[in-house]
Protein backbone atom coordinates (compact mmCIF):
# COMPACT_ATOMS: atom_id res chain seq x y z
CA UNK A 1 0.00 0.00 0.00
CA UNK A 2 1.18 3.57 -0.63
CA UNK A 3 2.38 5.85 1.56
CA UNK A 4 0.97 8.88 1.23
CA UNK A 5 0.86 12.43 3.22
CA UNK A 6 -2.07 14.20 4.78
CA UNK A 7 -2.06 16.45 2.31
CA UNK A 8 -2.01 14.21 -0.70
CA UNK A 9 -4.98 12.66 0.63
CA UNK A 10 -6.75 15.87 1.07
CA UNK A 11 -6.42 16.79 -2.52
CA UNK A 12 -8.41 13.60 -3.81
CA UNK A 13 -10.97 12.86 -0.87
CA UNK A 14 -12.96 15.12 1.78
CA UNK A 15 -13.87 14.12 5.53
CA UNK A 16 -16.67 12.98 7.64
CA UNK A 17 -16.70 13.28 11.30
CA UNK A 18 -18.79 11.55 13.85
CA UNK A 19 -17.96 11.78 17.38
CA UNK A 20 -19.64 10.09 20.30
CA UNK A 21 -18.70 11.30 23.30
CA UNK A 22 -19.35 9.41 26.77
CA UNK A 23 -19.65 11.53 30.14
CA UNK A 24 -19.40 9.63 33.53
CA UNK A 25 -21.59 11.69 35.78
CA UNK A 26 -20.33 12.99 39.16
CA UNK A 27 -23.44 11.66 41.32
CA UNK A 28 -22.97 10.13 44.61
CA UNK A 29 -24.20 7.30 44.06
CA UNK A 30 -24.62 4.83 40.34
CA UNK A 31 -28.09 5.17 38.55
CA UNK A 32 -29.87 2.54 39.27
CA UNK A 33 -28.38 2.08 42.73
CA UNK A 34 -27.50 3.45 46.21
CA UNK A 35 -24.36 2.25 45.69
CA UNK A 36 -20.99 4.95 45.58
CA UNK A 37 -19.82 6.15 42.46
CA UNK A 38 -15.98 6.54 44.14
CA UNK A 39 -13.30 5.88 41.88
CA UNK A 40 -9.98 4.01 42.80
CA UNK A 41 -11.89 1.43 45.35
CA UNK A 42 -10.73 -2.16 45.77
CA UNK A 43 -12.48 -4.25 43.71
CA UNK A 44 -16.04 -5.59 43.63
CA UNK A 45 -16.99 -3.33 46.72
CA UNK A 46 -19.16 -0.71 45.68
CA UNK A 47 -21.58 -2.84 43.88
CA UNK A 48 -25.11 -4.59 45.35
CA UNK A 49 -27.79 -7.32 44.07
CA UNK A 50 -28.73 -4.83 41.65
CA UNK A 51 -26.08 -3.53 39.86
CA UNK A 52 -24.61 -6.97 39.61
CA UNK A 53 -27.92 -8.11 38.54
CA UNK A 54 -29.12 -10.61 40.95
CA UNK A 55 -32.13 -12.62 40.69
CA UNK A 56 -34.99 -10.42 42.14
CA UNK A 57 -33.33 -7.22 42.27
CA UNK A 58 -34.96 -4.33 41.11
CA UNK A 59 -33.49 -0.65 39.39
CA UNK A 60 -34.49 2.70 41.19
CA UNK A 61 -33.58 5.53 38.90
CA UNK A 62 -30.96 8.60 40.52
CA UNK A 63 -32.69 11.77 40.15
CA UNK A 64 -30.07 13.72 40.52
CA UNK A 65 -28.72 12.06 36.90
CA UNK A 66 -31.98 12.96 35.34
CA UNK A 67 -31.35 16.90 35.88
CA UNK A 68 -27.45 16.02 35.37
CA UNK A 69 -28.47 15.29 31.74
CA UNK A 70 -31.24 17.73 30.98
CA UNK A 71 -28.76 20.46 32.19
CA UNK A 72 -26.55 18.99 29.71
CA UNK A 73 -28.89 18.60 27.28
CA UNK A 74 -29.83 22.73 27.94
CA UNK A 75 -26.46 23.99 27.56
CA UNK A 76 -25.98 22.43 24.56
CA UNK A 77 -28.69 24.10 22.97
CA UNK A 78 -31.19 20.49 22.94
CA UNK A 79 -34.93 19.95 23.22
CA UNK A 80 -36.08 18.23 25.91
CA UNK A 81 -38.30 15.15 25.53
CA UNK A 82 -41.84 15.90 27.57
CA UNK A 83 -41.94 11.68 27.68
CA UNK A 84 -39.34 9.28 27.37
CA UNK A 85 -38.55 5.55 28.49
CA UNK A 86 -35.01 3.99 29.18
CA UNK A 87 -34.66 0.20 27.47
CA UNK A 88 -32.67 -2.80 27.46
CA UNK A 89 -29.78 -3.17 24.98
CA UNK A 90 -28.81 -6.89 25.17
CA UNK A 91 -26.28 -8.53 24.20
CA UNK A 92 -23.89 -11.65 26.18
CA UNK A 93 -20.79 -10.20 27.21
CA UNK A 94 -19.79 -10.02 30.32
CA UNK A 95 -18.74 -6.48 31.10
CA UNK A 96 -22.45 -6.31 32.10
CA UNK A 97 -23.71 -8.96 34.47
CA UNK A 98 -27.76 -8.38 33.30
CA UNK A 99 -26.24 -9.45 30.06
CA UNK A 100 -28.14 -6.20 29.10
CA UNK A 101 -27.62 -2.71 29.42
CA UNK A 102 -30.32 0.02 30.56
CA UNK A 103 -29.87 2.36 28.41
CA UNK A 104 -31.91 4.25 25.93
CA UNK A 105 -33.37 3.72 22.20
CA UNK A 106 -35.56 6.12 20.24
CA UNK A 107 -36.56 8.48 23.09
CA UNK A 108 -33.52 9.85 24.41
CA UNK A 109 -34.15 12.34 26.76
CA UNK A 110 -32.74 15.03 25.03
CA UNK A 111 -32.15 15.60 21.27
CA UNK A 112 -31.50 18.30 18.20
CA UNK A 113 -28.75 20.90 19.54
CA UNK A 114 -25.33 22.21 18.76
CA UNK A 115 -22.52 23.27 20.11
CA UNK A 116 -20.27 26.33 18.92
CA UNK A 117 -16.77 25.41 18.92
CA UNK A 118 -13.68 27.70 18.28
CA UNK A 119 -11.39 26.08 16.37
CA UNK A 120 -7.89 27.53 15.45
CA UNK A 121 -6.78 28.59 12.15
CA UNK A 122 -3.82 30.85 9.90
CA UNK A 123 -6.14 34.10 10.68
CA UNK A 124 -6.85 33.08 14.16
CA UNK A 125 -9.89 30.99 14.56
CA UNK A 126 -13.20 30.58 12.70
CA UNK A 127 -16.25 29.33 14.84
CA UNK A 128 -17.76 25.86 14.05
CA UNK A 129 -21.33 24.86 14.70
CA UNK A 130 -21.55 21.31 15.62
CA UNK A 131 -24.90 20.00 15.45
CA UNK A 132 -25.94 17.35 18.55
CA UNK A 133 -28.03 14.72 17.27
CA UNK A 134 -29.05 13.32 20.75
CA UNK A 135 -27.95 13.07 24.58
CA UNK A 136 -28.77 9.89 26.37
CA UNK A 137 -28.40 8.31 29.48
CA UNK A 138 -27.24 5.03 30.08
CA UNK A 139 -25.05 2.92 33.03
CA UNK A 140 -21.62 2.08 32.65
CA UNK A 141 -20.11 -1.50 32.20
CA UNK A 142 -17.75 -3.17 34.16
CA UNK A 143 -14.09 -3.31 34.19
CA UNK A 144 -12.51 -6.12 32.17
CA UNK A 145 -9.06 -7.21 32.39
CA UNK A 146 -7.48 -9.81 30.26
CA UNK A 147 -5.12 -13.07 30.78
CA UNK A 148 -3.49 -15.48 29.47
CA UNK A 149 -2.85 -16.05 25.75
CA UNK A 150 -0.28 -15.11 23.87
CA UNK A 151 -0.65 -11.18 23.11
CA UNK A 152 -2.46 -10.31 26.40
CA UNK A 153 -5.13 -9.01 24.58
CA UNK A 154 -8.71 -10.65 24.57
CA UNK A 155 -8.27 -12.14 21.42
CA UNK A 156 -7.29 -15.79 22.85
CA UNK A 157 -6.65 -14.61 26.22
CA UNK A 158 -7.21 -17.17 28.45
CA UNK A 159 -10.19 -15.91 31.03
CA UNK A 160 -10.77 -12.62 31.62
CA UNK A 161 -11.27 -11.05 35.13
CA UNK A 162 -13.97 -8.69 36.05
CA UNK A 163 -14.56 -5.83 38.68
CA UNK A 164 -18.22 -4.08 38.69
CA UNK A 165 -17.30 -1.29 40.99
CA UNK A 166 -17.74 0.92 37.34
CA UNK A 167 -21.01 -1.24 36.34
CA UNK A 168 -23.88 1.40 36.86
CA UNK A 169 -22.38 4.73 37.23
CA UNK A 170 -24.31 6.93 35.31
CA UNK A 171 -23.23 7.63 31.48
CA UNK A 172 -24.53 10.67 29.38
CA UNK A 173 -23.69 9.82 25.98
CA UNK A 174 -23.58 12.93 23.75
CA UNK A 175 -23.35 12.15 19.46
CA UNK A 176 -23.21 14.48 16.84
CA UNK A 177 -24.75 14.91 13.72
CA UNK A 178 -23.05 14.41 10.79
CA UNK A 179 -20.09 16.94 10.55
CA UNK A 180 -19.03 17.48 7.05
CA UNK A 181 -17.04 20.02 5.37
CA UNK A 182 -14.43 20.44 7.56
CA UNK A 183 -11.73 19.17 5.21
CA UNK A 184 -8.07 19.64 6.37
CA UNK A 185 -9.24 21.61 9.26
CA UNK A 186 -11.16 18.32 10.39
CA UNK A 187 -8.79 16.46 12.89
CA UNK A 188 -9.00 20.37 14.75
CA UNK A 189 -12.52 20.55 14.33
CA UNK A 190 -12.71 17.27 16.51
CA UNK A 191 -10.27 18.25 18.98
CA UNK A 192 -11.66 21.71 19.61
CA UNK A 193 -15.33 20.12 20.31
CA UNK A 194 -14.37 17.69 22.42
CA UNK A 195 -12.05 20.39 24.67
CA UNK A 196 -15.52 22.90 24.76
CA UNK A 197 -17.34 20.05 25.35
CA UNK A 198 -15.15 18.77 28.36
CA UNK A 199 -15.42 22.75 29.58
CA UNK A 200 -18.63 23.13 28.81
CA UNK A 201 -19.56 20.14 31.08
CA UNK A 202 -16.84 20.64 33.83
CA UNK A 203 -18.65 24.29 34.27
CA UNK A 204 -21.91 22.98 34.72
CA UNK A 205 -20.14 20.92 37.33
CA UNK A 206 -22.26 17.35 36.42
CA UNK A 207 -18.82 15.30 36.15
CA UNK A 208 -15.00 15.14 36.84
CA UNK A 209 -14.20 15.07 32.58
CA UNK A 210 -10.82 13.67 32.93
CA UNK A 211 -9.55 11.56 30.42
CA UNK A 212 -6.91 10.02 31.70
CA UNK A 213 -9.46 8.52 34.05
CA UNK A 214 -12.00 7.63 31.82
CA UNK A 215 -14.66 10.15 32.97
CA UNK A 216 -14.74 11.55 29.50
CA UNK A 217 -14.28 9.05 26.51
CA UNK A 218 -14.80 9.86 22.77
CA UNK A 219 -15.11 7.68 20.11
CA UNK A 220 -14.22 8.65 16.59
CA UNK A 221 -16.43 7.79 13.22
CA UNK A 222 -15.03 8.76 10.61
CA UNK A 223 -15.12 8.29 6.54
CA UNK A 224 -13.65 9.54 3.57
CA UNK A 225 -15.39 10.47 -0.08
CA UNK A 226 -13.87 11.75 -3.10
CA UNK A 227 -13.78 15.24 -3.04
CA UNK A 228 -17.41 16.20 -4.91
CA UNK A 229 -19.09 13.27 -4.39
CA UNK A 230 -22.76 13.25 -2.65
CA UNK A 231 -22.75 9.63 -1.15
CA UNK A 232 -20.50 8.75 1.99
CA UNK A 233 -17.98 6.95 2.27
CA UNK A 234 -17.76 3.58 4.47
CA UNK A 235 -16.87 4.71 7.95
CA UNK A 236 -14.86 3.27 11.09
CA UNK A 237 -15.42 3.81 14.52
CA UNK A 238 -12.35 4.64 16.54
CA UNK A 239 -12.50 3.77 20.30
CA UNK A 240 -9.78 3.99 23.30
CA UNK A 241 -9.61 7.43 22.10
CA UNK A 242 -8.40 9.05 25.45
CA UNK A 243 -7.08 12.61 25.54
CA UNK A 244 -7.46 15.69 23.64
CA UNK A 245 -4.20 15.65 21.58
CA UNK A 246 -4.90 11.67 20.57
CA UNK A 247 -8.58 12.68 19.15
CA UNK A 248 -6.68 15.04 16.82
CA UNK A 249 -3.93 12.06 16.16
CA UNK A 250 -6.54 9.29 15.79
CA UNK A 251 -8.81 11.51 12.89
CA UNK A 252 -5.67 12.35 10.88
CA UNK A 253 -3.86 9.22 11.21
CA UNK A 254 -7.30 7.26 10.24
CA UNK A 255 -8.32 9.75 7.05
CA UNK A 256 -4.22 9.04 6.22
CA UNK A 257 -5.34 5.34 6.04
CA UNK A 258 -8.25 5.30 4.75
CA UNK A 259 -7.00 7.58 1.86
CA UNK A 260 -4.53 4.64 1.14
CA UNK A 261 -7.00 2.06 1.28
CA UNK A 262 -9.33 3.67 -1.29
CA UNK A 263 -5.82 4.63 -3.54
CA UNK A 264 -5.19 1.43 -3.66
CA UNK A 265 -8.35 -0.05 -5.44
CA UNK A 266 -9.71 -1.44 -2.19
CA UNK A 267 -12.21 -0.95 0.24
CA UNK A 268 -12.48 0.60 3.25
CA UNK A 269 -13.84 -2.25 6.20
CA UNK A 270 -16.80 -1.03 8.27
CA UNK A 271 -15.21 -1.85 11.35
CA UNK A 272 -14.47 -0.79 14.81
CA UNK A 273 -10.69 0.60 15.60
CA UNK A 274 -8.74 0.86 18.32
CA UNK A 275 -6.12 3.83 18.92
CA UNK A 276 -2.54 3.12 19.96
CA UNK A 277 -1.05 5.98 22.08
CA UNK A 278 2.28 5.19 21.46
CA UNK A 279 2.31 5.98 18.04
CA UNK A 280 -0.89 7.35 17.04
CA UNK A 281 -2.37 4.71 14.75
CA UNK A 282 -5.18 2.95 14.76
CA UNK A 283 -5.49 -1.04 14.40
CA UNK A 284 -8.60 -3.30 14.16
CA UNK A 285 -10.72 -4.14 17.36
CA UNK A 286 -12.72 -7.03 17.12
CA UNK A 287 -12.70 -9.07 14.29
CA UNK A 288 -16.20 -10.73 14.54
CA UNK A 289 -18.02 -7.29 14.94
CA UNK A 290 -21.15 -9.05 13.80
CA UNK A 291 -24.16 -7.11 12.64
CA UNK A 292 -24.93 -5.83 16.00
CA UNK A 293 -28.57 -7.12 16.90
CA UNK A 294 -29.20 -5.72 20.69
CA UNK A 295 -33.22 -6.53 20.44
CA UNK A 296 -34.02 -3.21 22.15
CA UNK A 297 -37.12 -2.68 23.70
CA UNK A 298 -38.73 -0.82 26.88
CA UNK A 299 -37.57 -1.25 30.36
CA UNK A 300 -40.31 -2.66 32.11
CA UNK A 301 -39.15 -1.66 35.65
CA UNK A 302 -38.67 1.58 35.11
CA UNK A 303 -41.34 3.99 34.45
CA UNK A 304 -41.60 6.91 31.75
CA UNK A 305 -39.30 10.03 32.46
CA UNK A 306 -41.75 12.43 32.00
CA UNK A 307 -39.88 16.16 32.90
CA UNK A 308 -42.39 19.03 33.94
CA UNK A 309 -42.05 21.95 32.18
CA UNK A 310 -41.50 23.82 34.91
CA UNK A 311 -38.52 22.75 36.37
CA UNK A 312 -37.28 22.50 33.03
CA UNK A 313 -37.49 26.07 32.74
CA UNK A 314 -36.10 26.18 36.48
CA UNK A 315 -32.81 24.37 35.24
CA UNK A 316 -32.61 26.69 32.38
CA UNK A 317 -32.41 29.95 34.39
CA UNK A 318 -29.87 28.33 36.61
CA UNK A 319 -27.39 27.29 34.53
CA UNK A 320 -23.80 29.01 34.56
CA UNK A 321 -22.76 31.40 32.01
CA UNK A 322 -21.88 29.36 28.46
CA UNK A 323 -18.23 29.07 27.69
CA UNK A 324 -18.38 30.96 24.83
CA UNK A 325 -19.66 34.04 26.56
CA UNK A 326 -16.94 33.05 29.22
CA UNK A 327 -14.09 33.08 26.66
CA UNK A 328 -15.68 36.72 25.34
CA UNK A 329 -15.89 38.09 28.68
CA UNK A 330 -12.34 36.87 29.66
CA UNK A 331 -10.89 38.05 26.58
CA UNK A 332 -12.09 41.72 26.87
CA UNK A 333 -11.27 41.71 30.56
CA UNK A 334 -7.58 40.49 30.18
CA UNK A 335 -7.47 42.70 27.13
CA UNK A 336 -5.67 40.39 24.49
CA UNK A 337 -5.87 39.27 20.97
CA UNK A 338 -7.44 36.56 19.40
CA UNK A 339 -4.32 34.87 18.61
CA UNK A 340 -3.33 34.67 22.76
CA UNK A 341 -6.83 33.64 23.86
CA UNK A 342 -6.45 30.77 21.39
CA UNK A 343 -3.60 29.58 22.88
CA UNK A 344 -5.04 29.70 26.49
CA UNK A 345 -8.03 27.69 25.19
CA UNK A 346 -6.08 25.48 23.48
CA UNK A 347 -4.16 24.43 25.97
CA UNK A 348 -6.79 23.83 28.30
CA UNK A 349 -5.83 26.15 30.61
CA UNK A 350 -8.45 28.76 30.63
CA UNK A 351 -10.35 27.96 34.27
CA UNK A 352 -6.84 27.78 35.69
CA UNK A 353 -5.43 30.87 34.14
CA UNK A 354 -9.16 32.65 35.59
CA UNK A 355 -8.56 31.05 39.07
CA UNK A 356 -4.83 32.00 38.84
CA UNK A 357 -5.87 35.70 38.61
CA UNK A 358 -9.13 35.38 40.27
CA UNK A 359 -6.32 34.61 43.21
CA UNK A 360 -4.08 37.71 42.90
CA UNK A 361 -1.72 37.28 40.20
CA UNK A 362 -1.24 39.73 37.15
CA UNK A 363 -3.30 38.27 34.21
CA UNK A 364 0.04 38.48 31.77
CA UNK A 365 1.85 36.55 34.52
CA UNK A 366 -0.96 33.72 34.74
CA UNK A 367 -1.09 33.38 31.27
CA UNK A 368 2.62 33.39 30.94
CA UNK A 369 3.13 30.80 33.41
CA UNK A 370 0.49 27.89 32.56
CA UNK A 371 1.30 28.50 28.73
CA UNK A 372 5.06 28.55 29.45
CA UNK A 373 7.13 26.49 32.39
CA UNK A 374 3.82 24.74 33.37
CA UNK A 375 2.56 23.19 29.62
CA UNK A 376 6.00 22.49 29.19
CA UNK A 377 6.14 20.15 32.34
CA UNK A 378 2.79 18.80 31.48
CA UNK A 379 4.26 17.97 27.97
CA UNK A 380 7.51 16.54 29.55
CA UNK A 381 4.87 14.45 32.57
CA UNK A 382 2.56 13.35 29.42
CA UNK A 383 -0.07 14.89 31.47
CA UNK A 384 -3.08 17.22 31.12
CA UNK A 385 -2.59 20.92 32.50
CA UNK A 386 -5.15 20.65 35.06
CA UNK A 387 -3.82 17.64 36.41
CA UNK A 388 -0.68 19.17 37.30
CA UNK A 389 -0.20 18.52 41.16
CA UNK A 390 -0.08 22.17 41.53
CA UNK A 391 -3.14 24.94 42.28
CA UNK A 392 -4.21 28.27 40.18
CA UNK A 393 -3.69 29.92 44.42
CA UNK A 394 -0.05 28.20 44.36
CA UNK A 395 1.14 29.84 40.88
CA UNK A 396 -0.24 33.44 42.45
CA UNK A 397 1.77 32.30 45.81
CA UNK A 398 4.76 32.08 43.36
CA UNK A 399 4.48 35.39 41.42
CA UNK A 400 4.07 37.22 44.32
CA UNK A 401 6.84 35.66 45.72
CA UNK A 402 8.31 37.20 42.47
CA UNK A 403 6.77 40.57 43.22
CA UNK A 404 7.99 41.13 46.18
CA UNK A 405 11.38 40.21 45.20
CA UNK A 406 11.79 36.85 47.33
CA UNK A 407 12.51 35.10 44.18
CA UNK A 408 13.66 35.95 40.61
CA UNK A 409 12.61 33.80 37.51
CA UNK A 410 14.69 31.23 37.65
CA UNK A 411 14.32 30.31 41.41
CA UNK A 412 10.44 30.66 40.81
CA UNK A 413 10.91 27.53 38.24
CA UNK A 414 12.92 25.67 41.07
CA UNK A 415 10.28 26.52 43.40
CA UNK A 416 7.62 25.52 40.89
CA UNK A 417 9.05 21.88 40.00
CA UNK A 418 9.61 21.25 43.62
CA UNK A 419 5.76 22.19 44.13
CA UNK A 420 4.67 19.26 41.31
CA UNK A 421 7.35 17.04 43.03
CA UNK A 422 5.43 17.40 45.79
CA UNK A 423 7.95 19.19 48.16
CA UNK A 424 4.99 21.28 50.07
CA UNK A 425 4.18 24.75 49.54
CA UNK A 426 5.85 27.72 47.62
CA UNK A 427 6.32 29.30 50.72
CA UNK A 428 7.72 26.10 52.35
CA UNK A 429 10.30 25.17 49.63
CA UNK A 430 11.42 28.75 49.70
CA UNK A 431 11.83 28.38 53.31
CA UNK A 432 13.26 24.64 53.59
CA UNK A 433 15.71 25.36 50.88
CA UNK A 434 16.07 28.30 51.22
CA UNK A 435 15.91 29.98 47.78
CA UNK A 436 15.26 33.68 48.14
CA UNK A 437 16.99 35.87 46.22
CA UNK A 438 19.94 36.76 48.39
CA UNK A 439 18.91 40.61 49.37
CA UNK A 440 20.94 40.90 52.29
CA UNK A 441 23.79 43.33 50.90
CA UNK A 442 26.70 42.50 53.16
CA UNK A 443 26.34 39.04 51.77
CA UNK A 444 26.96 40.24 48.48
CA UNK A 445 29.39 42.88 48.98
CA UNK A 446 31.04 39.90 50.33
CA UNK A 447 30.87 38.39 47.45
CA UNK A 448 31.44 41.12 45.07
CA UNK A 449 34.90 41.71 47.33
CA UNK A 450 36.11 38.22 45.56
CA UNK A 451 35.33 38.95 42.35
CA UNK A 452 37.00 42.42 42.43
CA UNK A 453 40.07 40.89 43.68
CA UNK A 454 39.95 37.62 41.77
CA UNK A 455 40.18 39.88 38.47
CA UNK A 456 41.86 42.89 38.61
CA UNK A 457 42.51 43.28 35.00
CA UNK A 458 38.82 43.83 34.52
CA UNK A 459 38.06 46.15 36.95
CA UNK A 460 40.67 48.08 35.77
CA UNK A 461 38.89 48.04 32.58
CA UNK A 462 35.84 49.40 34.27
CA UNK A 463 37.60 51.62 35.88
CA UNK A 464 38.64 53.43 33.10
CA UNK A 465 34.70 53.09 31.46
CA UNK A 466 34.75 50.24 29.62
CA UNK A 467 31.41 49.20 31.20
CA UNK A 468 30.53 46.61 29.20
CA UNK A 469 33.56 44.49 30.63
CA UNK A 470 31.44 44.21 34.27
CA UNK A 471 29.66 41.07 32.73
CA UNK A 472 32.51 38.77 33.87
CA UNK A 473 32.39 39.92 37.11
CA UNK A 474 28.66 40.34 37.81
CA UNK A 475 28.96 36.24 36.29
CA UNK A 476 31.36 35.52 39.07
CA UNK A 477 28.98 36.77 41.87
CA UNK A 478 26.16 35.03 40.52
CA UNK A 479 27.65 32.39 40.61
CA UNK A 480 29.35 32.52 43.80
CA UNK A 481 25.53 33.09 44.88
CA UNK A 482 23.83 30.14 43.09
CA UNK A 483 21.97 32.42 41.07
CA UNK A 484 20.08 33.65 43.99
CA UNK A 485 21.07 37.13 43.76
CA UNK A 486 19.46 39.55 41.10
CA UNK A 487 22.08 40.39 39.09
CA UNK A 488 20.76 44.30 38.57
CA UNK A 489 21.42 44.29 42.36
CA UNK A 490 24.80 43.10 41.44
CA UNK A 491 25.62 45.28 38.86
CA UNK A 492 24.51 48.25 40.71
CA UNK A 493 26.77 47.26 44.29
CA UNK A 494 30.09 46.60 42.14
CA UNK A 495 29.76 50.29 40.60
CA UNK A 496 29.24 52.01 43.69
CA UNK A 497 32.15 49.71 44.95
CA UNK A 498 34.48 50.64 41.92
CA UNK A 499 33.02 54.46 42.20
CA UNK A 500 32.03 54.45 38.80
CA UNK A 501 28.67 55.65 37.48
CA UNK A 502 26.45 54.43 34.62
CA UNK B 1 -48.38 -26.93 23.67
CA UNK B 2 -45.41 -24.60 22.70
CA UNK B 3 -42.94 -26.12 20.30
CA UNK B 4 -39.61 -24.96 23.16
CA UNK B 5 -36.99 -28.39 22.67
CA UNK B 6 -35.58 -29.86 25.59
CA UNK B 7 -32.06 -28.71 23.70
CA UNK B 8 -33.44 -24.92 23.31
CA UNK B 9 -33.96 -25.08 26.64
CA UNK B 10 -30.69 -26.48 27.86
CA UNK B 11 -28.91 -23.58 25.22
CA UNK B 12 -31.08 -20.97 27.05
CA UNK B 13 -29.52 -22.04 30.26
CA UNK B 14 -25.83 -22.10 29.32
CA UNK B 15 -26.11 -19.04 27.82
CA UNK B 16 -27.56 -17.23 31.27
CA UNK B 17 -24.91 -19.67 33.07
CA UNK B 18 -27.97 -21.05 35.14
CA UNK B 19 -27.30 -24.94 36.29
CA UNK B 20 -30.47 -27.02 35.70
CA UNK B 21 -30.95 -30.88 36.98
CA UNK B 22 -33.01 -32.57 34.60
CA UNK B 23 -35.99 -32.32 36.87
CA UNK B 24 -35.44 -28.95 36.71
CA UNK B 25 -35.36 -28.81 32.54
CA UNK B 26 -39.17 -30.51 32.79
CA UNK B 27 -40.50 -28.22 35.47
CA UNK B 28 -39.45 -24.90 33.94
CA UNK B 29 -39.60 -26.39 30.07
CA UNK B 30 -43.44 -26.89 31.19
CA UNK B 31 -43.70 -23.45 32.69
CA UNK B 32 -42.01 -21.52 30.12
CA UNK B 33 -44.00 -23.24 27.63
CA UNK B 34 -47.32 -22.05 29.51
CA UNK B 35 -45.84 -18.71 29.53
CA UNK B 36 -45.29 -18.90 25.25
CA UNK B 37 -48.90 -20.55 24.82
CA UNK B 38 -50.16 -17.62 26.59
CA UNK B 39 -48.00 -14.69 24.71
CA UNK B 40 -48.99 -16.28 21.40
CA UNK B 41 -52.12 -15.98 22.44
CA UNK B 42 -51.98 -12.13 22.86
CA UNK B 43 -50.31 -11.83 19.53
CA UNK B 44 -53.34 -13.26 18.21
CA UNK B 45 -55.68 -10.48 19.20
CA UNK B 46 -52.66 -7.46 18.23
CA UNK B 47 -53.80 -5.11 15.68
CA UNK B 48 -52.80 -2.03 14.67
CA UNK B 49 -55.75 -0.21 16.47
CA UNK B 50 -54.11 -1.46 19.70
CA UNK B 51 -51.40 1.16 21.20
CA UNK B 52 -48.34 -0.49 22.74
CA UNK B 53 -48.42 -0.98 26.08
CA UNK B 54 -44.53 -0.97 28.01
CA UNK B 55 -46.22 -0.14 31.87
CA UNK B 56 -48.92 -1.28 33.66
CA UNK B 57 -49.27 2.13 35.69
CA UNK B 58 -49.76 5.24 34.66
CA UNK B 59 -47.18 6.72 36.59
CA UNK B 60 -44.32 8.49 35.72
CA UNK B 61 -40.87 10.32 37.54
CA UNK B 62 -40.28 7.95 39.99
CA UNK B 63 -37.19 8.93 41.03
CA UNK B 64 -34.59 8.21 44.15
CA UNK B 65 -32.77 10.80 45.86
CA UNK B 66 -29.08 10.22 45.32
CA UNK B 67 -28.05 9.42 48.91
CA UNK B 68 -25.09 6.65 49.16
CA UNK B 69 -26.76 3.12 50.78
CA UNK B 70 -25.34 -0.20 51.72
CA UNK B 71 -22.94 -1.97 49.24
CA UNK B 72 -22.23 -5.39 49.90
CA UNK B 73 -19.00 -6.63 51.02
CA UNK B 74 -16.49 -8.09 48.85
CA UNK B 75 -17.14 -11.82 49.76
CA UNK B 76 -20.92 -11.09 49.66
CA UNK B 77 -20.34 -10.15 46.12
CA UNK B 78 -17.85 -12.75 45.31
CA UNK B 79 -20.17 -15.43 47.47
CA UNK B 80 -22.00 -16.85 44.58
CA UNK B 81 -19.42 -16.72 41.75
CA UNK B 82 -18.37 -20.31 39.83
CA UNK B 83 -14.63 -18.97 40.06
CA UNK B 84 -13.09 -15.96 41.16
CA UNK B 85 -8.96 -14.66 41.16
CA UNK B 86 -7.52 -11.66 42.74
CA UNK B 87 -11.12 -10.40 44.31
CA UNK B 88 -12.56 -10.41 40.81
CA UNK B 89 -14.99 -12.54 38.64
CA UNK B 90 -13.37 -15.08 36.58
CA UNK B 91 -15.04 -15.43 33.47
CA UNK B 92 -13.95 -17.79 30.39
CA UNK B 93 -12.19 -16.41 26.78
CA UNK B 94 -14.30 -14.23 24.96
CA UNK B 95 -13.04 -14.50 21.98
CA UNK B 96 -10.87 -17.12 20.01
CA UNK B 97 -7.58 -16.35 18.80
CA UNK B 98 -7.42 -13.56 15.98
ZN1 LIG C 1 -25.22 -1.32 43.29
Amino acid sequence: MTNLSFDDALTRFEPTLGLEVHVELNTATKVFCACPTSFGSEPNTNVCPVCLGLPGSLPTLNEKAVESIIRIGLALNCQIAPWSRMARKNYFYPDMPKDFQISQYDEPICFDGYLDVLVPDQDGSTTVRIGIERVHLEEDTGKLTHAGGSTGRIHGADYSLVDYNRAGIPLVEIVTKVIDGTKHAAPLVAKAYVSALRDLVRNLGVSDVRMEEGSLRCDANLSLKPIGSETLGTRTETKNVNSLRSVERAVRSEMVRQAAVLDSGQKVRQETRHFQESDGSTSPGRSKEQAEEYRYFPEPDLLPIAPDAAWVAKLKSELPEAPAAKRERLQAAWGISDFEMISVINSGGIDLVEKTIAAGCDQAAARKWWMGELSRIANELDQELESLSISPKQVAEVESLIQSGTLNDKLARVVIAAVINGEGSPAEIVANQNLAVVSDDTALLAAIDVAITQSPDVVAKIKEGKLQAAGAVIGAVMKATKGQADAAKVRQLLFERLGVSE
Amino acid sequence: MSNLSRAELENLAKLARINLTDEELTIFGSQLGLILDSVAKVQEVVNDSIVPMSHALPMTNVFRPDVVGQSLSNSEALAAAPSTQDHRFKVPRILDEE
